[in-house]
């Protein structure tokens, strides 16, 4: 990478302000279009018939009395989307969820579609389509699928991860294990142990928004694809691979996008209503509904995760270990791994020892949901970590800060760490007046810490100078959360302009070269660093110009406050020529100015976050109400303050759903009985509280003006801060999310005997 | 000569060695090294891997420098939300 990255700049004009987002205005006055509000002349409707059981065999599938209907113009099936994905076991994972090939393997898969002139004429399609099946024994639960007599779901699944390998099929697809030291010498030496057992319910990422898109396949070969995603240039790959089409024929836009939080990171269903549109020969318009959201989209997982932890009498931890048990849905995937590599990732061990182990199970393949694995595995251990400060007597604050991981700590991962963000957030959350402001009778408090990786990524840019000095910013990661106001005011900080002479738009795949889609809480991170690169390279452009105006030597011209200056005293007394001067006479001066920029953002550096929370709980009724809550996290440099407290808030609030309520819940015919906002209920602003943002800025040495990514790791912490809230009012320790108002009241009641 | 240690799901296709010394200057250098020595790890380092030099995860960047001391890992690639 020829850009240095390098963190250099402290100084700040723009950056660190809060102008108003330049999305904002048409998002609250309805103008903004989403992946549902496009439209295309002569355009179908699809509809999507899903398997009513939850593992069954497909038989046959006839589809002669749907394409009867009239005003059907296609109906596909998985003969429609043969396989290409020659051995690629992730993409063919994709292509099986999109539709069910010899198998559906969970309630709400996929077994055929159609597309008709109206939405009438493809819901009687789909009531045509005669499937024979099967039906097979299903399991859902993570621990009933890894019993020795549990229904498998792919014979071809022998766990990897293990010596010798098994000569017989399971559910249980990899185990995985990390960590250093001896443990076992590590309890020995222990004073205080603590062990338990956690399991956390299945729960969507909630987005607003559902899944939607505009498909168009046309005769010469080309495709459009108008689409709700977090990422246009990888939906663009999948249905590419997953169609057979060139990468450069397909040209993927993006919508606006409701909410994503991972579930949008790879392709769900837009490969059908491509297919649909090819044997079509018409546009194609796919839109879930909420159930098909819920109940065909990817939640995260569910899980069962054992802790045990020792530490001395002083409070120094001597060691840790955890063992989790993921689901993953239908298909293998590295959930676990994750939980395994983060559980831990927040402290100083010396002997420390994760396994996690992948379960596949008749629920929804599970996709990425913000820092994905890592709240539950947090959930875990941070309750571990505080009921064990509690049995030595010690303030849960102090005993994390005397426990936590520095620069220079062997991660239980595996790296050494560098400079890192764990301490600063502890003692900020130890100054903070949260943590001694009193609490009222069934009031309890809990504070809990969490870990994120981070990354960047694969990344594009174009910034165009436009006639009158304002300035096109053409980027390739979706705006997920304010990133066109973030990049706005990095692109006016690095040329000296005005922010609000700055447009940022998110370009097409046919205009602009491959972006990596924004998770990872890389979207600023990375774009950012693309645009002072563009910007950069524009600035030399304009130095040139300025020599060519002026007609003097370009060395002799220095870029400083948005002018081109000329050097010394030697050209007299020059007036600066501004980015308006210079953009003015650019076509007589070698045409249009423009920087552009592609790159590779690596270096995002590891996130911490510390969260305080205050719950009151009725004990007659199991209810609880979140009374206070802070949110402590480091942001390296916070591009738009309120935009990062946006993500912390936002990030908490999730929690808090994860914490209370929200949870997929199987019948005993494993059929998801809650795939709705009734009955599946996230919080809305009436059940929260202000939540409050401390933002701390430690630079990210790999970023030039210091950036690390926010959007992710604030949803680490909820979970256990929650738990031990609850648990420290309720006077017994839950160990079981959601902590619903039937589990709070039966823990009370064990407790009473 | 670089240590890299590598993830479990890796150790089986490196003639079950966890940790292995390699002379390479920098990342895109090593795991050149790495499959020549090791066919099997081609697949993984082709589609699954990230590297973790002196701490800091390095996903793409190959070009990356190694320094004589440098502590590297191959971690799986991360997915993200």
């Amino acid at each position: 990478m020829s850009f240095d990255a390098t963190h250099q700049k402290e100084q700040f004009k723009s950056v660190g302000t809060r102008p108003l987002r330049p999305d904002g205005v048409d998002k609250v006055t309805g103008r903004a279009r989403y992946g549902a509000d496009f439209n295309m002349p002569g355009q179908l409707v699809a509809r999507v018939l899903r398997s009513p059981h939850a593992h069954a065999r497909i038989v046959k599938i006839d589809t002669t009395r749907a394409e009867a209907v009239k005003g059907v113009k296609a109906v596909v099936t998985a003969d429609d989307l043969p396989d290409l994905t020659n051995g690629d076991a992730a993409l063919f994972a994709i292509l099986d969820n999109c539709m069910a090939r010899t198998k559906a393997l969970y309630d709400g898969h996929a077994v055929a579609a159609v597309a008709a002139i109206d939405e009438k004429a493809a819901k009687q399609a789909l009531k045509l389509i005669d499937v024979e099946y099967e039906v097979l024994p299903h399991v859902v639960d993570v621990d009933a699928a890894m019993a020795p007599d549990a229904p498998v779901l792919n014979d071809a699944i022998f766990t990897e991860g293990v010596t010798p390998k098994p000569d017989t099929a399971s559910n249980v697809a990899n185990r995985s294990e990390f960590g250093h030291g001896d443990v076992e010498a590590g309890f020995e030496a222990a004073d205080f142990i603590v062990e338990r057992s956690y399991k956390t319910g299945q729960t969507h990422q909630g987005y607003i928004e559902p899944h939607a898109c505009v498909a168009s396949c046309n005769p010469d070969g080309t495709a459009e694809l108008w689409v709700c995603t977090q990422g246009h240039f990888v939906y663009r790959q999948n249905c590419a691979d997953l169609l057979g089409l060139e990468v450069s024929k397909l040209r993927v836009t993006s919508s606006e996008i409701g909410g994503g939080f991972g579930g949008k990171t790879h392709v769900w269903a837009e490969p059908v209503a491509l297919a649909l549109s090819r044997k079509a020969g018409r546009p194609v318009k796919l839109v879930m509904s909420r159930e098909e959201v819920f109940r065909a989209s990817g939640p995260t997982s569910a899980t069962s995760i054992d802790v045990k932890i020792g530490a001395r009498k002083d409070g120094r931890i001597t060691a840790a270990t955890a063992t989790l048990r993921y689901t993953s849905g239908p298909y293998p995937d590295m959930w676990a791994e994750l939980g395994a590599m983060t559980s831990f990732a927040c402290y100083d061990l010396e002997n420390v020892k994760t396994v996690g182990f992948e379960v596949v199970v008749n629920r929804p393949k599970v996709a990425a949901y913000r820092a994905p694995s890592a709240p539950m595995a947090a959930f875990a251990v941070e309750s571990a970590v505080d009921e064990l400060a509690h049995k030595i007597g010690m303030d849960a604050v102090a005993f994390r800060i005397k426990n936590a991981a520095k620069e220079g700590t062997k991660s239980s991962y595996g790296p050494v760490y560098g400079p890192i963000g764990i301490g600063p957030t502890l003692e900020a959350a130890k100054a903070h007046p949260h943590m001694s402001a009193p609490l009222r009778e069934n009031q309890g408090r809990g504070m809990a810490c969490g870990f994120w990786f981070n990354f960047g990524g694969q990344t594009c840019t174009d910034l165009n100078i436009n006639a009158d000095g304002t300035v096109t910013l053409a980027v390739g990661t979706v705006d997920v959360g304010g990133s066109r106001a973030s990049l706005s005011l990095i692109a006016a900080e690095e040329l000296g302009i005005e922010y609000q002479d700055v447009k940022a738009v998110v370009a097409d795949t046919a205009t602009l070269g491959y972006n990596d889609m924004t998770d990872g809480s890389r979207g600023t991170f990375s774009s950012s660093m693309a645009t002072i690169s563009a910007a950069r390279n524009a600035v030399e452009i304009m130095r040139q110009r300025a020599a060519l105006m002026w007609d003097i030597p370009v060395e002799d011209i220095y870029w400083e406050d948005g002018h081109a200056k000329a050097a010394g005293s030697k050209y007299g007394n020059l007036a600066p020529l501004s980015v308006k001067d210079i953009a003015a006479e650019s076509g007589n001066t070698g045409g249009p100015i423009a920087g552009h920029s592609e790159l590779v953002a690596d270096g995002a550096g590891v996130s911490f976050a510390t969260h305080i929370c205050d719950v009151e709980v009725d004990p007659e009724t199991g209810s609880t109400r979140i009374v206070r809550y802070t949110v402590i996290q480091d942001a390296g440099k916070a591009v738009h303050p309120s935009y990062v407290e946006g993500q912390y808030q936002g990030g908490a609030a999730q929690g808090i759903g994860w914490a209370l309520n929200e949870e997929y819940i199987y019948g005993d015919d494993g059929r998801l009985q809650n795939p709705g906002f009734l009955d599946y209920r996230i919080p809305v602003c009436s059940d929260l509280p202000m939540i409050d943002t401390q933002i701390l800025e430690i630079p990210n040495p790999n970023h030039p003006y210091g950036v690390r990514g926010v959007g992710e790791t604030s949803i680490v912490p909820p979970l256990a801060a929650i738990a031990n809230a609850v648990s420290n009012a309720a006077g017994v320790r839950m160990s079981h999310i959601p902590m619903s108002p039937p589990r709070i009241l039966a823990a009370l009641k064990d407790a009473k005997g | 000569m670089v240590q890299v240690t590598l993830w479990g799901g890796l150790v089986p296709l490196a003639d079950n060695q966890k940790t292995i010394s390699v002379e390479a200057g920098t990342i895109r250098e090593l795991l050149r090294k790495l499959e020549d020595r090791y066919p099997a790890l081609s697949g993984p380092i082709k589609n699954q891997v990230a590297v973790v030099v002196d701490g800091v995860i390095y996903r793409n960047d190959w070009s990356q420098p190694l320094a004589e001391d440098a502590e590297v890992f191959l971690m799986r690639r991360l997915a993200g939300g």
